[in-house]
């Protein structure tokens, strides 16, 4: 599938049992309706998976909850030139590796 | 037992860290180490860190408040925190190397691997730790995040910034001079880490994953909020995937019942917003001082900073 803000291709990932696209060029994510919920769900459990409900489109700009009202978004799109440090999670993290 | 004393004897011709002596030290201290190969774990402001066989020694810095030290190590030692803190090698105490530094000994323990970090032993030990009865502890420093913090920007005024980054540099400025939020009252103050990332946790026995923390520097009486508030800064920079962060919650509030309630950003936001900032501002130092640009990291933190300073 073409992302539908850039145009590029979408690759397919699954994380915490959620099916994801994500935009090859501007890390945009895709998710399809019901994930959003499926997360919240998800978020709000700590807890194991159930499956994700089908079709439609996603609605808006989800946003976790239970986090910061200054907090990156960490769904759905948000391209831009700083999208793509949402999901990287190698080199994402080395400075939790030391006192900043 | 040796005695740590033959170290004022020695010669400083180079002060580096192999010849201060407390790769003698740790070997004197453990008789495993004697015969094994000194190995720079660290060598940072922050401490030199030296492995000697199953021992390991650390330099603190100069300007280390030894008394503070010293409770500090106590209280690691005792058996209060066995299971939490990985405890110092007898006899527990802190000695002095040739430069006058004072040096610590501790056990080896393995560091996590960033592709298996254990976020449950993360949640539950710092939720142990907090929860840890301070009636038998002898008095104890404040932690450190709240002074770390002041550091962090007192560094940064001191430094000049590439133009291009003026306005975060502004955003992490006016979030560091906020007034500070909230600390707890004497009574409400709990055992604090007081520097708490994913180095400050070890495997122990070496390689067992039975986790501890290391690192009893900044250790001392706070609000626990500071001891998850980088991992909340890095969640909320959208560097640490939410899965992640929540199992650390998770395990944290599975530890600490009560502990913020139907939202835990209420507790967290005042002290990420300032971890955040902290960070960025090392983030603009080691920029200016390296010539080179901030990395995706450190620039997530930093746009992190211009979305809080957006808000209303």
């Amino acid at each position: 599938m073409q992302c539908p803000k850039c145009r590029a291709p979408m690759h397919t990932f699954t994380r915490s049992g959620v099916q994801i696209e994500q935009c090859s060029g501007c890390r945009g994510l895709f998710l399809d309706y019901g994930e959003l919920e499926h997360i919240t769900q998800l978020e709000s459990q700590w807890a194991p998976q159930q499956h994700a409900a089908p079709p439609p489109p996603p609605a808006g700009q989800p946003y976790p909850a239970g986090g910061p009202a200054w907090g990156a978004p960490h769904g759905g799109h948000h391209g831009g030139h700083h999208g793509h440090h949402g999901h990287h999670r190698r080199g994402g993290l080395s400075g939790l590796f030391f006192s900043s | 037992m040796a005695h740590p004393a033959p170290l004022t004897t020695m010669r400083l011709d180079r002060p580096g860290p192999d010849q201060l002596g407390f790769d003698q030290l740790a070997a004197g201290l453990a008789p495993s180490a004697a015969a094994a190969e000194p190995v720079v774990l660290a060598d940072r402001p922050t401490g030199t860190v030296i492995r000697v066989g199953d021992a390991v020694a650390k330099a603190h810095p100069e300007t280390a408040d030894v008394e503070a030290l010293a409770a500090r190590v106590a209280t690691a030692a005792h058996p209060a925190l066995a299971g939490i803190l990985l405890p110092p090698l007898p006899p527990a105490t802190v000695a002095r190397l040739a430069d006058g530094r004072a040096a610590t000994l501790w056990p080896y323990g393995t560091p996590v691997d960033p592709d298996d970090v254990p976020w449950e032993a993360v949640g539950t030990l710092l939720a142990r730790l907090h929860a840890t009865d301070l009636g038998p502890l002898g008095p104890l420093p404040p932690a450190g995040w709240p002074a770390r913090a002041a550091e962090a920007l007192a560094r940064l005024r001191a430094t000049e910034t590439d133009p291009a980054h003026a306005p975060a540099r502004s955003a992490v400025e006016r979030i560091l001079c906020a007034p500070p939020p909230p600390f707890p009252a004497p009574g409400a103050a709990v055992l604090c880490h007081g520097d708490f990332h994913l180095g400050q946790l070890v495997s122990h026995p070496a390689g067992s994953g039975s986790w501890r923390l290391i690192d009893v520097d900044e250790l001392g009486l706070g609000d626990p909020a500071w001891d998850l508030a980088r991992p909340a800064a890095w969640f909320a920079a959208g560097l640490l995937p939410p899965a992640d962060w929540h199992r650390l919650l998770g395990a944290y509030r599975a530890a600490a019942p009560g502990w913020g309630g139907a939202d835990p950003w209420a507790l967290l936001d005042g002290p990420a917003r300032v971890m955040t900032a902290q960070a960025a501002a090392r983030a603009l130092v080691r920029a200016a001082e390296s010539g080179r640009s901030p990395s995706d990291e450190d620039e997530a933190l930093l746009i992190s900073c211009l979305r809080i300073v957006a808000l209303p």
